[in-house]
């Protein structure tokens, strides 16, 4: 392959990962160059397919901005690695082992006897002025005086060479997981290389977090439960959270999945209250308890902090370790290391000026032109401003604003950051692209451990001067060489498991999840009904030689069950109000708002569905996001339709084979069941009661409605008639559309329940299962005419039917107050 | 100030009863309860009672972080309403006497606050706790505007944040349908409407904008019945007020809704950054639907609480 560095720049201003002074390629990159010059460009483009290909089926992704209709975006990925060598890490994790071990003894003394600040070693306002410093946890002692389990470290590299801090991440430092993630994926593009340069194992890391945390956790003798609190889907990082709970085998939970009884946390399980010994968490400090911290947080768990201060449980974090993420700490570092750990700080922070000392404010406002300015505290809402890029008047504007409150601001030298080696598959060469590094620091039984490797982050172009997975920026990930540790090798379970270890069912599962799953499966079924009824109608209107009749009785269906718009003020055309059923997005009844609920229940239940399940719910929103109402028309609507119940049908696949038999699965098939039950009991009722029962078209698009055209035809080979159109779609116990089938169906969900749920309360459904059973169509034959005798048989008919909805909707509310009334919201008292 | 009734100091019965009643049962609750008055040089506390229904299934008493006493209440039964009566007899002492004339100007009090890489003494680490912005209290250049004619250059501290309550009582109208809990003091500053609770956490914006250190107290304040009328049972109601630290003094609190400097008639219970640090009572539910609370709040001398049996 031709040279791969003809356009590769070397410019002095900056260290080359790759290239040396002199420009030539350092020693521990020689091995991967050599490989690359061996591939073809199109062997490398396959490679970086492969690696596209894993993201995109892993799911891997990072919400941007929390948007309920969740701005996802692919986690972006280099497919070449950065490289360090064994004896510049060693040096490297050494100062972060010893920076993790110094910010934790600060946490001790701010949260203790406050020596520091009494000495003047660390200005109060660092700490009383941070929102993050949370009063109610002074006094606290964890267990093992561990504050930071772990910490994470954000590292720049200046044109000498050296690496410099330019920011300190200890409140739930977030990037271990997507590292691990982008190792498996890099490791497998470039296998044989992983193992001839023996890149340094990553799962020592991830093991000591384990041990830690089950060593630490006050167990009194139990087996600890270790939990990963989210705080939910809308976070930025939440594939992160769901990752991780997956690779460390922890429930992921949410504050609302958590209550506080006695001063010791549980998990609200559908089997009952299970006591959480450790949370780790990804909730940021105030929200994490409503009653003593933020009073506005819905995401915490009341009295979680009372727990953590009658030492019942770990909070890993500790509360209250975000306040060390104030920039205007690192300038202190050197004199508190000193001070407490009587040595000097290996690893060097950038230059900051905190203005809160008369002096130092005045020098910072004289090199304001070269500073980025940014809050001492997240409480502010200031968003980082260059001072090269303010003009004379907002440089004025900047430097009133810290004369006004100067304790409330920091300057800081922007990072010069290092060059590394990108991919670009359009040219087949390498580009170089400044980067940056966050590094892991795990607390382990004796001292910090550092993660040999880390998340490299890559900027958006070649000249960009910041970092950040919100702006666009990719990741890459890190090769560190050298002596892989005993003990670090890749993720594997501690012991070997015998029969007696076999576990046939998640003894944790959070209700919450179930109450979603069983939602998911009421808003499946709920979609697939309206697409189905919304297709009739829409197919009817375009060809409109149809039967009048028989579009005015699936009109009345849509209207009774409520899928139709009502005729407003301004007598809205059928086609306005069939393309608003579908459309609609401030109509809470249409299809669109029906969808949305789904996405929303399977986004909160995601860690139960499988990727390929994941991947068609993805599919389906895509398409219902890519639906124009302003240009949709009834043809467009009907391929939507189409496309929409080849989804459903998926996804009902996914439910019956795809899924384990546990409890979450239990409630998913009876959510299905009910609606579905109220779907057809309710239409059929309607249908019957109407003019149109005799009306041949009108059955015919009822079989559909009922996805019975198929069957009804081999049976009878012929046009659709009354008594064996109600037979196969209300009596017929071996058609899954048949009300009987359906009822049947959910009277044995019911009993797998077992003794947790009272079945024989449920006497009225089993009477209804009993007399719509027995029901006789008999009486129709002797009149085919619409006559008063017959009339009357399917009044009754009906009438059955709607007692069967009712029940169903019964049903549905006895299953919330017996198995999810614990999923209450809480709410605060108004204060006196 | 009445001078004739400082010689003695004052007796006090404080009855102060909360109720709230529930729309749908609450099965899980913890209530925070500051009821109990924290003991000063000048302040004793002599008899107090909390009597809560139902009973909770736990309660600890307890200081928080501020050195106030603090009752923790957990109820773990299905309860519709809650009741949590406190009975306090509270002895209040007079204080030394103040020069307000003789405190420092209040730009070297700022100075002295402000980090310089110096000891901190006992005090001025306290007084370094309620310098900065607190949830109820947000800090903002407006806040130091308004109050520029209380702070001209050199005015000894303590007058001018004597000319600030002056300020606040003579502009603000008295008004307790204006406001709630949550109103933004940007809005209590533009209508000049509020309660007590909004007054005092003008003046802490005030005062901690400017980089002053002050904090919020919560108590009560003995009441006049009209001329010739009994003292209703029930009539009164939690008040605040501030204090604000001043080198050699301490601690020193202003009124701003009566415009006086706090004497006999102010009973302290808690002290904290803002009104969320001390609420009397405050909580988290589970379940409860609606609710609408009942506070009534009776001050009166002991020997005519012991004469009316109260």
């Amino acid at each position: 392959m031709s040279d791969l560095l003809a356009d590769y720049p070397r410019n002095a201003a900056a260290y080359h990962e790759l290239l040396d002074a002199k420009g030539a390629v350092r020693p521990h990159w020689r091995q991967l160059l050599a490989h690359l010059q061996r591939c073809s460009p199109a062997q490398l483009r396959q490679r970086q397919a492969l690696l596209a290909r894993q993201i995109q089926e892993n799911g891997v992704t990072y919400n941007v901005y929390a948007e309920p209709d969740g701005a996802d975006r692919p986690w972006e990925l280099d497919l070449l690695p950065n490289i360090i060598p064994a004896e510049e890490w060693a040096e490297l994790a050494a100062g972060v082992a010893q920076r993790a071990t110094l910010l934790n003894a600060v946490l001790a003394d701010i949260y203790g006897p406050q020596q520091l600040l009494a000495e003047g070693l660390l200005p109060s306002d660092l700490v009383f002025g941070h929102d993050n410093y949370l009063w109610p946890c002074q006094g606290l002692q964890p267990p093992g005086g561990t504050w930071l389990h772990v910490y994470a470290v954000d590292l720049a590299r200046s044109p000498d060479g050296r690496w410099w801090v330019t920011a300190d991440r200890t409140q739930a430092p977030s990037g271990a997981g997507y590292a691990l993630e982008n190792r498996q994926i890099v490791s497998r593009a470039f296998p044989e290389l992983y193992r001839d340069l023996r890149v340094q194992y990553l799962a020592g890391y991830f093991r000591t977090l384990q041990d830690t945390l089950a060593r630490q956790a006050p167990s009194d003798g139990e087996t600890p439960l270790v939990v990963l609190l989210t705080p939910g889907r809308f976070n930025e990082t939440y594939f992160e959270h769901l990752y991780l709970a997956r690779q460390l085998g922890y429930p992921l939970v949410e504050g609302s999945d958590l209550t506080v009884r006695d001063s010791t946390v549980y998990l609200k399980t559908l089997g009952g209250l299970k006591r959480v010994h450790a949370l780790l968490r990804r909730l940021d400090d105030d929200f994490c308890d409503p009653l003593e911290l933020r009073t506005d947080s819905a995401l915490g768990v009341p009295g979680l902090l009372d727990a953590v201060r009658q030492g019942r449980v770990l909070v890993a974090n500790a509360l209250g370790s975000g306040v060390l993420e104030s920039p205007g700490l690192p300038g202190f570092l050197p004199l508190i290391c000193e001070r407490l750990l009587g040595a000097e700080l290996q690893l060097p922070s950038i230059a900051s000026w905190w203005c809160g000392e008369p002096p130092v404010l005045e020098e910072a406002l004289e090199k304001l032109p070269e500073l980025l300015i940014r809050a001492a505290f997240p409480s502010q809402h200031f968003a980082p401003q260059f001072g090269p890029e303010l003009d004379a008047g907002q440089r004025a504007a900047l430097a009133e604003r810290l004369r006004q409150r100067p304790y409330a601001y920091v300057g800081q030298e922007r990072p010069l950051l290092s060059q590394a080696p990108i991919w670009q598959a359009e040219s087949g060469r390498l580009e170089a692209r400044p980067i940056g590094m966050r590094v892991f620091a795990v607390a382990g039984p004796d001292g910090y451990r550092v993660m040999p490797g880390g998340l490299t982050r890559v900027a958006a172009s070649a000249s960009a001067r910041t970092l950040s997975m919100q702006w666009g920026g990719a990741s890459k990930d890190t090769w560190v060489l050298g002596e892989r540790h005993i003990g670090s090798e890749p993720w594997q379970w501690g012991r070997v498991l015998g029969v007696g270890d076999v576990v046939r069912s998640d003894p944790y599962l959070p209700s919450r999840v179930v109450e979603n799953l069983f939602w998911f499966g009421r808003y499946c079924e709920r979609c697939e009904g309206g697409a189905r009824l919304l297709r009739i109608l829409l197919a009817r209107y375009v060809d409109d030689d149809d039967d009048p009749q028989a579009l005015n009785a699936a009109l009345t269906v849509a209207e009774t069950l409520g899928l139709l718009p009502p005729v407003g003020d301004e007598d809205a055309s059928l086609e306005t109000r069939l393309l608003q059923a579908v459309l609609a997005k401030d109509w809470p009844a249409s299809l669109y708002v029906a969808l949305q609920h789904l996405q929303w229940a399977a986004a909160s239940v995601r860690g139960k569905l499988s990727r390929e399940n994941w991947q068609a719910l993805v599919e389906l929103h895509k398409e219902a996001q890519g639906l124009d109402s302003e240009e949709a028309d009834p043809g467009a609507l009907l391929e939507f339709l189409d496309r929409l119940l080849m989804s459903m049908a998926a996804l009902s696949g996914f439910a019956l084979d795809d899924m384990t038999r546990d409890d979450g699965w239990r409630f998913l098939m009876i959510g299905r069941r009910i609606e579905r039950l109220q779907f057809l009991a309710e239409s059929i009722a309607d249908f019957v009661a109407g003019p149109a029962a005799q009306d041949q078209s009108a059955l015919a698009w009822l079989l559909e409605l009922g996805n019975s055209s198929i069957t009804y035809r081999t049976r009878y080979l012929a046009a659709p008639q009354l008594i064996p159109v109600l037979d196969l779609l209300v009596l017929d116990a071996q058609n899954p559309h048949a009300v009987l089938f359906q009822l049947r169906s959910l009277l044995r969900s019911l009993a797998s329940l077992g003794e947790r749920f009272e079945l024989s309360e449920e006497a009225g459904l089993q009477s209804l299962t009993a007399r719509l059973a027995a029901f006789d169509l008999g009486p129709l034959e002797y009149n085919p005419l619409a006559s008063a005798g017959s009339t009357a048989v399917l009044a009754v008919l009906a009438a059955q039917l709607l007692e069967v909805a009712a029940a169903a909707g019964q049903l549905s509310d006895h299953l919330g107050l017996r198995f999810f009334v614990h999923v209450d919201a809480s709410q605060q008292t108004q204060s006196l | 100030m009445n001078s004739a009734v400082v010689i003695s100091g004052a007796h006090y019965r404080i009855v102060h009863d909360t109720h709230y009643h529930y729309s749908a049962p609450v099965s899980l609750a913890q209530q925070l309860a500051h009821l109990w008055p924290r003991e000063s040089p000048w302040q004793r506390c002599r008899s107090r009672q909390l009597s809560v229904s139902p009973e909770p299934t736990r309660r600890v008493d307890g200081l928080d972080v501020f050195g106030n006493p603090l009752t923790r209440l957990a109820f773990e039964r299905p309860h519709d309403e809650l009741k949590v009566c406190a009975r306090l007899d509270v002895a209040v002492l007079p204080r030394p006497a103040l020069q307000l004339a003789d405190s420092p100007a209040w730009e070297r009090v700022r100075l002295e606050l402000s980090y310089s890489g110096k000891r901190l003494g006992v005090e001025e680490l306290e007084a370094a706790r309620f310098r900065f912005e607190s949830p109820y209290v947000n800090l903002k250049q407006n806040f130091v505007a308004w109050a520029d004619d209380c702070f001209v250059p050199g005015r000894p501290l303590l007058l001018a944040v004597q000319a600030l309550m002056a300020k606040i009582f003579s502009e603000f109208t008295y008004d307790a349908a204006a406001t709630q809990v949550a109103t933004p003091l940007a809005q209590v500053l533009e209508e000049k409407r509020g309660v007590c609770q909004d007054f005092a956490h003008l003046m802490l914006a005030c005062l901690r904008s400017r980089g002053l250190a002050a904090r919020y107290v919560s108590g009560y304040l003995l009441t006049q019945p009209p001329a010739g009328k009994p003292r209703l049972i029930g009539a009164d109601a939690s008040h605040a007020w501030i204090a604000v630290w001043c080198p050699q003094l301490g601690w020193v609190d202003f009124d701003p809704t009566n415009n006086l400097i706090p004497a006999l008639e102010h009973i302290t219970l808690a002290w904290g950054r803002d009104f969320g640090d001390v609420s009397p009572l405050r909580g988290v539910i589970l379940g409860g639907g609606s609710h609408d609370p009942e506070v009534s709040v009776t001050v009166m001398p002991l020997e005519e609480a012991l004469a009316r049996g109260v």
